[in-house]
């Protein structure tokens, strides 16, 4: 039997019918860590130690009956920006190289609960910013089903690890696509839940105002069952929403009968690879087919999006990594003359180019003078976005996007000019404007082999209808791990 | 003939709530501690920690608010205020800008005679940084963020005040208001109140203001007055010489008695202020405010009046009883026991003031309840003691809260009124003084008051000095 | 309208932002400011009069703590990553008094 090849859940059940220990199971996925990690560079840090000393002790809560969740001694990766307590936390920068958080973040927590092993923490972009996991200070993470492309980002270290098998699933975190991008170039499922859902607490903050946790796995059925696990109303975090429900497993139906799905006509014009889009229609054609009505319309307001994003996230970024300057924890400057003079040298040498970029950014929009120009104005625009989108869910249950304009870029050709990199953000970001979840499962590839990925966004708490469409999807296509995961099985 | 300038004075006065907690995470607030005892996550910007709201600041804040005639803001909000500074572990402050917690309001101040409206422009919320100690070893600082997260109110007032007599008379306002709603102690030795002065001068008559400066660093009424004396002169200097006044901050020293500008090249000043994303926004409805208002107390200048009309005290005396909520309290509570407020009020504007005085106390120190001071009034009514065992009783009420009967009883200070006992210690003293009986006799009034002290100090100060006084004359006439 | 970003403009929002660009990443960073400026002035296309600006998408409101003490000695683990230390406390270059 191939451990490495089963979902989360499917894993789960065997560890509790005793078929498979969680022993064994760490061990499966050291072993694939092993064999592919030198070429994928999925994690920062792993903690083989520490996982086989914890799988044992929960094995021995299964076996006491004090852990019956399906999740419970199923190895998990956890995106390096989630505190962890007593393990490196770096946000994959050179600033929080030697950075051990006295505390764990609460949807970490949450998983830790319910019997999960932790393997490590994955690569990302440096503190979430960018989208194909080049920025990390620890070298870019690579594409499970082809090494010469990235793996999208910022989570790109837990979807890459999610696809090459390394770990059964991951956690993410998306400010403007980071799950649901890389999850798309990495042919895997990934969702971003209703800003709220999942407690910030914990996680090292990039955007505040747009950041979410949420799962990275191999089918819908592991995504749900994730999320309802690391869902709750946490008391620490105040933007912390109490929900009606937190059972989204049993939105795991198949069907779509009268399930109504927009078409943004302005996400499927010019920008968009014709692969992509092929793949894309095709799959809502299988939805359609299954009873799905479907119809285009024009969402309006997309090209602002970007800009208002890059305003809003900037500006947080500037203000939430200002505490990283060489006094409390991480990186400090070796020589320095003076206060303001070690600031500016650990900070100078602690960050990479896109953070800094960034936090120029969002220092100017709102120095003085330019707060109306641009951050208002920002926040107005989003206003308005938000107001596009509550229309169409007056006539929508789903909207169907891309995840991304194209399918996994190759490496090294992304970084250099950035609004064409912020370009590739166009369809996720203002999901996270406007605070709606959002999931993305693979829905091909295209010539070169590359997965292809459906984003299907839903109305804000309506998590359980795009659980539901894709999960109908999923039905009529078998999951398709690359190459590198299955070789010598 | 020489120009005439006016002094334009406003005031950003800084208040640390008394919570038991901080405004944003549930680390005590307490006094003292090693260096970093009280911290967690929050208030040391730890990456990943959030930040959430303790709702007694936000209580005492409105009590503040609505004190001091304000509008209470029905929607407010957090933003946060962007500096590097090692004692501001975020290196961002949590306050208010855009809509903070009240506006427009006033206080009503006497300086002599002349009563007038300062108004304040506005109040909010924020949190207070950590604490820098210089280490002169190794020419180093170290921080502790014991206090980093306290909560604080800002009051910024409008340019209302015009000399330091104003300024004084408006702290001590709001002093004594915050006191009486036990929202914060205010003792500006120990930081809990904290005045920043924006000065400027003008001509007098002229109606623009000139250019002013914020001057820091200021933590008594005399630093204060002697700060506002010295940028005055500093400022008028300027003008007179045909400089420019600078819009700077400064730091007063003291000791120096001057001050000096606090720029730097890397303090830009600019605080790129936007909504905090990680707090919500406070909605205030009717109901909220109303619950707050039926919880206020009654006011100094409310109490005052009722003391004059009430319990017939003077305006002077009333002045001193009402000055500190503590010492009212104690008045009150002790005349509804004894029901004799005149002499309350004697035993706090004498003895107890006295007291505090020797022992450089403030009138939030007084520390025994009113039921032993309503004892020891009780006592010397009836004529258990008199008046001098009486003060030295209160001695020990005042310092250890003692039950002055059981403390008259244990240690025999009762008052002698056994008449056979008393005359056999006159009998002795006349004996001993033919001198003073002679003079008396002779119709020096006077002697009879050393047969009096002598008759007191042999009886161990237990007699009653009117009986002496009566038994004596009787016995030598 | 395309920006323009000065020498002097890096140089002050490196004093705000704390961070010290060389030579080169000066001029890349005026470079990516003025771009990125270019491309989120197309937000003035947008007529935005009497909109409420939304930092919040859910009008959640009031969410406090009760004012009751939690939390015990914290220094420890307050301390536990400091990069210098002493006495308990966080060691800085001197701050000017």
């Amino acid at each position: 039997m191939d451990i490495t090849s089963l979902t989360a859940v499917e894993l789960g059940k065997k560890i509790k019918a005793k078929e498979i220990s969680v022993v064994e199971a760490v061990k499966a996925s050291i072993a694939q860590i092993e064999k592919v990690e030198k070429d994928v560079n999925s994690f920062v840090t792993l903690d083989k130690e520490g996982a086989l000393k914890r799988a044992e002790e929960v094995q021995k809560l299964i076996d006491d009956g004090k852990l019956t969740g399906p999740l419970a001694g199923v190895p998990v990766a956890i995106k390096d920006n989630m505190c962890t307590q007593g393990m490196l936390t770096t946000c994959s920068s050179k600033i929080l190289g030697n950075f051990r958080p006295m505390f764990t973040a609460e949807a970490v927590k949450n998983l830790e609960e319910a019997g999960a092993v932790i393997l490590g923490k994955t690569n990302m972009d440096e503190f979430a910013m960018g989208s194909t996991t080049e920025t990390s200070y620890y070298g870019p993470t690579k594409n499970p089903w082809n090494l010469e492309h990235v793996p999208g980002g910022s989570s790109g270290g837990s979807c890459a690890a999610v696809a090459a098998e390394e770990a059964p699933y991951a956690l993410g975190s998306d400010t403007g696509g980071s799950i649901r991008q890389p999850s798309s170039f990495c042919g895997v499922v990934g969702i971003k839940p209703t800003y709220g859902t999942v407690s910030r607490y914990g996680l090292i903050a990039y955007g505040s105002s747009l950041d979410q946790i949420g799962p990275v796995a191999k089918d819908v059925t592991d995504c749900a069952t994730v999320l309802e696990t690391i869902a709750s109303y946490d008391p620490k975090d105040s933007t912390s929403i109490r929900r009606d429900s937190y059972d989204f497993t049993s939105a795991l139906v198949d069907d779509v009968k009268g399930m109504r799905i927009g078409i943004p006509k302005d996400y499927f014009g010019d920008g968009l690879d014709a692969e992509v889009k092929e793949n894309i229609l095709r799959a809502v054609k299988v939805l359609e087919e299954k009873g799905a009505v479907v119809e285009e319309f024009d969402l309006s307001l997309v090209k602002y999006a970007i800009p208002a994003y890059y305003v809003i996230a900037s500006a947080e970024a500037s203000s939430n990594l200002a505490r990283f300057d060489g006094v409390k924890y991480g990186y400090r400057t070796e020589e320095y003359e003076g206060l303001h003079n070690m600031y500016k040298k650990s900070r100078s040498e602690g960050f990479g180019p896109e953070v800094k970029r960034r936090i120029m950014l969002g220092s100017f929009v709102l120095s003085s003078g330019y707060y109306d120009a641009y951050y208002l104005k920002a926040l107005k625009t989003k206003a308005l976005i938000k107001k596009a989108f509550d229309k169409a869910f007056e006539k929508y249950d789903v909207i169907v996007a891309p995840a991304a304009p194209t399918t996994a870029p190759e490496l090294g050709k992304s970084l250099s000019d950035p609004i064409k990199m912020y370009l590739g953000d166009i369809y996720t970001i203002s999901v996270n404007l406007a605070g709606l979840p959002g999931i993305t499962i693979p829905v091909g590839k295209d010539s070169k082999g590359l997965p292809v990925g459906m984003q299907l966004i839903g109305n804000c708490f309506e998590e359980n209808k795009i659980i539901q469409t894709a999960y109908t999807f999923e039905q009529t296509k078998v999951y398709e791990a690359p190459e590198l995961a299955k070789e010598d099985r | 003939m020489a120009k005439q300038y006016e002094t334009v004075i406003g005031l950003e006065v800084h208040v640390e709530l008394a919570t038991k907690t901080k405004i944003f995470c549930g680390c005590s607030t307490a006094f003292g501690g090693a260096p970093n005892t009280h911290t967690c996550p929050v208030c040391t910007g730890m990456p990943g920690s959030l930040p959430v709201l303790n709702k007694q600041v936000v209580e005492y804040a409105m009590g503040i608010g609505l004190a001091t005639h304000c509008d209470i803001t029905r929607v407010c909000k957090f933003d946060r205020k962007n500096y590097f500074y090692p004692d501001n572990p975020q290196n961002y402050q949590i306050s208010q800008l855009y809509q903070p917690i009240a506006r427009n309001g006033y206080v009503e101040i006497a300086v002599g005679d002349t009563k007038k409206k300062v108004r304040i422009h506005e109040m909010h919320m924020e949190e207070d940084a950590g604490k820098l100690v210089h280490d002169e070893w190794d020419d180093t600082s170290l921080v502790d963020f014991n206090r980093s997260g306290v909560p604080l109110v800002e009051i910024v007032s409008e340019p209302d005040m015009r000399s330091s007599e104003e300024v004084i008379a408006y702290l001590e306002k709001l002093r004594t208001i915050i006191q009486y709603l036990g929202a914060s102690d205010c003792k500006l030795q120990e930081g809990s109140m904290r005045a920043d002065v924006n000065l400027s001068v003008r001509e007098v008559g002229t109606q623009e203001f000139g250019t002013r400066t914020e001057m820091k660093n200021l933590n008594s009424f005399k630093a204060i007055a002697r700060a506002i004396e010295g940028e005055r002169e500093r400022q008028i200097e300027l003008i007179e010489e045909g400089k420019s006044v600078i819009q700077e901050t400064r730091r007063w020293d003291d000791n120096k008695e001057s001050s000096h500008a606090m720029r730097s090249k890397e303090d830009a000043q600019d605080y790129r202020y936007f909504p905090e994303p990680d707090l919500v926004p406070i909605v205030i409805d009717d109901e909220w405010i109303e619950k707050i208002k039926e919880k206020q107390p009654e006011f100094r200048d409310e109490k005052l009046e009722r003391y004059k009309k009430e319990f017939d005290i003077p305006q002077y005396d009333a002045e001193i009883l009402t000055e500190s909520k503590h010492m009212a309290d104690i008045f009150e509570e002790t005349t509804a026991i004894c029901g004799k407020p005149k002499k309350v009020s004697n035993w706090l504007m004498v003895e107890t003031m006295r007291l505090l005085k020797e022992h450089s106390m403030e009138p939030e120190d007084i520390s025994f309840s009113p039921a032993n001071l309503a004892k020891l009034i009780g006592l010397t009514e009836d004529g258990t003691i008199n008046s001098s065992v009486a003060k030295e009783v209160f001695e020990q009420v005042f310092e250890k809260n003692v039950d002055p009967e059981s403390y008259v009883e244990e240690h025999g200070l009762k008052t002698v009124n056994d008449e056979g006992a008393l005359e056999e210690v006159l009998k002795e003293v006349i004996a001993k003084n033919p001198k003073a009986i002679a003079d008396y006799k002779g119709g020096k009034e006077k002697a009879l008051g050393a047969l009096v002290g002598q008759t007191m100090k042999a009886m161990k100060g237990k007699a009653n000095p009117g009986m002496v006084n009566e038994k004596l004359r009787e016995m030598l006439n | 309208m395309a920006n323009k970003i000065s020498d002097e403009t890096i140089e002050y929002v490196g004093i705000l932002a704390k961070l010290e660009l060389s030579g080169q990443e000066k001029e890349d960073a005026k470079a990516d400011m003025e771009k990125m400026l270019d491309y989120i002035d197309t937000l003035n296309e947008l007529d935005t009069d009497g909109i409420e600006p939304m930092s919040h998408v859910f009008p959640v409101k009031n969410v406090f703590r009760e004012d009751i003490v939690t939390n015990g000695d914290g220094s420890k683990e307050t301390l536990a990553n400091a990069p210098l230390e002493k006495d308990q406390s966080f060691k800085v270059p001197k701050t000017i008094g």
